[in-house]
């Protein structure tokens, strides 16, 4: 294996990143919102609902996410390209697994915040969005950043039902040369990723640090 | 003028009444005190004449807007239309015993909040109403500050300016000194003795006795859930009628 190999993995595997990328990022915008409201199903005062929601995420979160990928793309069989099938999974999944910390989140916050703002006239949109929300936000930015952290990893499995990420192209590259090499670079590329994940929630934390003494 | 009006109101938790049925009234400017021991139900009737609790039977009105009225048919308490209610909440204030100011607000936005985005107001005049009532409780200074970088009784002060902001008919305190260190309570009795002397009508529930005696002009005094006595604050607190409240008083004046 030449300095050329090694340097044309590199590029290329840097172009693979994006499709990991892209995955990483679409699951985010949908499970972000979408958790938030399997959240609000899940507190809710309607029992059926509160009850569905419940069996719901225990699928969800007791089952294993490559299963759920190989369900959606040979048993649902979405009409889509197969990107976007592991992006429904993963964003189902994720939402589960956020749904859970929101929740935590809504629930640790003082039920004096609630009662001061209903005393105060808002509304409830009023008193969730900009009392409560915010507040939850900071509290949940841990647990957060290990999910976010786990997600770039776990974009591995949409290799399952044959999407061209990071460690497909990596295994794929071991075979031909033969080397273990891809398989650390992979490993690099990951860990660059997750530092800026971390990065970006260290900094988070320090920002909306402003009001804790 | 009557601003509140109360008439039998009865509250159960589960099996456990905590209201039986207690009827008053309170007036433009009057300062009603509620004394009584724990658990008599003060915090309770403070939180079902703000909506924080509802009321099983019995009236509640403000002025002419009725809260909740018991039904012939059923016996049961009902609350008027979403509306009417959010329309009652305009008219009264509530100082809560821990202050629940929004720690992720400063104390101008904390102030503001509510006049900007509930009553309509522009920032501008928002922020100007928030600076003068800083400077009536005496924190001028701290329009920037962050709660959890204020004093508890600096704290409770902003809270008061809070309620203020939105220029309630009534203003309710529930223990507003109770969670505060006995060097911090003359802080808070003062503002809201200042306020007394600008004929605010506030209900304040309250263990300061000697603060009760000497701010209120009508003292209420509960126990397990009724209205045992009231009238003149001197003469309730200094020359009980009731038993029940003589022994209640007394546990105050040996300590």
């Amino acid at each position: 294996m030449t300095w050329d190999d090694i340097l044309n993995i590199v590029v290329r595997m840097a172009e693979t990143s994006l499709t990991t990328l892209q995955l990483f990022f679409m699951t985010l915008i949908i499970s972000l919102p979408l958790g938030l409201l399997m959240a609000a199903i899940r507190m809710s005062k309607i029992r059926p609902m509160s009850f569905l929601m419940r069996g719901f995420l225990l699928v969800m979160r007791g089952t294993p996410l490559m299963l759920q990928l190989v369900f959606f793309m040979y048993g649902v069989r979405l009409p889509f390209p197969r990107l976007h099938v592991a992006v429904v999974a993963f964003g189902l999944n994720y939402a589960a697994y956020f749904a859970e910390i929101y929740r935590g989140g809504i629930e640790s916050i003082p039920s004096g915040q609630r009662e001061a703002a209903n005393v105060l006239g808002f509304s409830k949109r009023q008193t969730f969005f900009r009392i409560i929300l915010p507040q939850v936000v900071r509290r949940i930015l841990p647990p957060m950043g290990n999910e976010f952290m786990t997600l770039v990893k776990d974009t591995a499995l949409a290799r399952i039902i044959g999407v061209t990420e990071i460690t497909s192209f990596a295994e794929s590259m071991q075979s031909r040369h033969v080397t273990i090499l891809p398989v650390v670079i992979a490993g690099i590329f990951y860990l660059v990723m997750n530092s800026v994940v971390s990065k970006c929630f260290a900094a988070a934390e320090k920002r909306l640090g402003y009001y804790s003494p | 003028m009557k601003i509140l009006t109360v008439r039998n109101i009865q509250k159960s938790f589960g099996k456990e009444p905590v209201l039986r049925g207690l009827s008053f009234d309170i007036s433009q400017g009057e300062v009603l005190s509620v004394i009584g021991p724990s658990g008599s139900g003060k915090s309770t009737l403070l939180r079902c004449v703000t909506l924080l609790e509802r009321i099983d039977a019995g009236f509640i009105a403000y002025g002419d807007l009725v809260m909740a009225k018991t039904d012939e048919a059923s016996g049961k308490a009902v609350y008027s239309p979403a509306p009417a209610l959010q329309q009652i909440r305009r008219r009264f204030g509530l100082v809560f015993q821990n202050f629940n100011l929004f720690p992720h607000f400063s104390v101008m936005r904390n102030i503001t909040e509510a006049p900007i985005h509930v009553a309509g107001k522009s920032r501008e005049e928002a922020e100007r109403e928030a600076r003068a009532l800083l400077e009536k409780v005496g924190l001028g200074e701290k329009a920037d500050s962050y709660p959890c970088e204020l004093s508890g009784g600096q704290q409770q002060r902003v809270a008061i300016a809070r309620a203020l902001a939105m220029q309630p008919d009534i203003l309710f305190f529930d223990e507003p000194t109770s969670a505060l260190d006995p060097e911090l309570t003359g802080e808070i009795l003062k503002v809201i003795r200042n306020l007394a002397e600008e004929k605010m009508t506030m209900v304040i529930v309250t263990h300061e006795m000697a603060f009760a005696r000497d701010v209120s002009d009508r003292v209420i005094f509960m126990d397990d859930g009724a209205i045992v006595e009231q009238g003149d604050p001197k003469q309730v607190i200094e020359n009980p009628k009731s038993e029940r409240t003589r022994a209640f008083l007394a546990r105050f004046s040996n300590s």
